[in-house]
């Protein structure tokens, strides 16, 4: 699955994280910055890759700004901002 | 038992993923009013998740979906129903139609899913003349109907009147409400109280509510939930008449008594059945433990 438009998902309040994707037909770029980077950024990079996996997206182009979300609410945004891209549900 | 029924806004995460941590017996992820329509598809993934993922061990769950005259109430359904809510609440309810067709496109949905129909339940909301009106009609609706709630601030627009603190303009649809529930042996919950800050309005238009027959209130704030859990629940008084209702029930069986009195006064059935209420609200609250 491509993700075929620019969208966003979430908000930057505490608990929340901000999700932004851009299409890209070759390389998968995840950039990641949160609050809790050095307590919990593997378990972050792993949900977000996790629902791409869900997706069966490889390649588009993720940014994200956490502001200490859990799990769901990383998964929930990231789904979000993919269905807005245009990726349909596998 | 739903003293406390605690709306939390459908696309907030830090209230939603807290829900059953703030003491409300029942929780509602809101994805009608609390969402704007652009953010009707990140709410409703985000309450399925909080669905599949959060502890809801301490309350019962609730999900309010948007009016079957939107694009969003199939769209809700699907995406919650698989996850078992313990209710639905649909809003904006006019009639028996509007509640059966809901029902019937939960059947759907749960069968899709391998649930067993019937599964999760529903709790109207009442919020327009209409609907007062027909509160008897929306309540017999279906067998999934487990009570029917007053939606005070929608209910008065309709009205063309000012919702007031005093409540008076919404005095003839909350005991509408209450007999509809009672005639179809359910319950009636309250609209909630509006006004964050006012700690003493609220205990005053809780106990109000109780006195009417309300079985719960709904809360907007986390806030207000330890004044409403309060008022709804049962005192030592009342708790320890109840036991000495029951006990003396006991005592006139053994002794074959037909007339049994208790402090001057004859026990009948009403009083048996309010004192076997108090009982069951005794072990909801405490867990099956004695008060003492």
């Amino acid at each position: 699955m491509k993700i075929l438009k620019n969208a966003v998902a979430g908000t930057l309040e505490s608990s929340d994280l901000f999700v932004q994707i851009e299409p890209d037909e070759n390389n998968l770029t995840l950039e990641i910055d949160s609050v809790v980077a050095n307590q919990h950024m593997d378990a972050i990079r792993a949900a977000v890759l996790e629902t791409l996996k869900e997706f069966e997206v490889s390649s588009g182009k993720i940014f994200i700004k956490d502001k200490g979300a859990l799990d769901c609410v990383i998964r929930a945004r990231v789904e979000t901002a993919l269905k807005r891209g245009g990726v349909q549900e596998s | 038992m739903r003293r406390t029924m605690l709306f939390l806004p459908g696309n907030t995460p830090n209230m939603l993923v807290n829900g059953d941590t703030l003491g409300a017996d029942t929780i509602i992820f809101d994805l009608e009013d609390a969402v704007s329509p652009d953010e009707k598809d990140a709410a409703r993934i985000l309450v399925r998740n909080a669905l599949r993922y959060q502890s809801t061990d301490n309350c019962e769950t609730v999900v309010r979906i948007n009016p079957t005259d939107t694009a969003f109430w199939k769209e809700d359904l699907k995406a919650v129903i698989p996850l078992k809510p313990d209710v639905i609440m649909p809003t904006k309810v006019n009639g028996a139609a509007m509640i059966q067709e809901v029902s019937a496109y939960m059947a759907q949905v749960e069968k899709k899913a391998g649930i067993e129909e019937g599964t999760v339940k529903i709790l109207p909301l009442i919020e327009t003349a209409l609907g007062v009106e027909k509160s008897f009609e929306i309540a017999s609706a279906d067998k999934r109907v487990i009570g029917i709630f007053l939606g005070g601030e929608d209910f008065t627009a309709d009205m063309h009147c000012k919702r007031t603190k005093e409540g008076k303009e919404i005095f003839y649809a909350r005991t509408r409400l209450v007999c509809a529930a009672r005639a179809c042996g359910i319950e009636a919950y309250d609209t909630p109280f509006t006004d964050v800050e006012d700690m003493e309005g609220l205990r005053k238009d809780t106990e109000f509510a109780k006195s009417l027959g309300f079985a719960g209130k709904a809360v907007i704030s986390p806030r207000h939930v330890d004044i409403v859990n309060e008022v709804f629940s049962p005192t030592e008084e009342e708790i320890a008449y109840a036991h000495d209702v029951m006990d003396a029930i006991e005592e006139g069986k053994r002794q074959g008594k037909g007339v049994i009195s208790l402090r001057g006064k004859m026990i009948d059935a009403p009083i048996v059945k309010r004192a076997s209420q108090v009982l069951e609200m005794e072990k909801a609250i405490y867990g099956g433990e004695s008060y003492e």
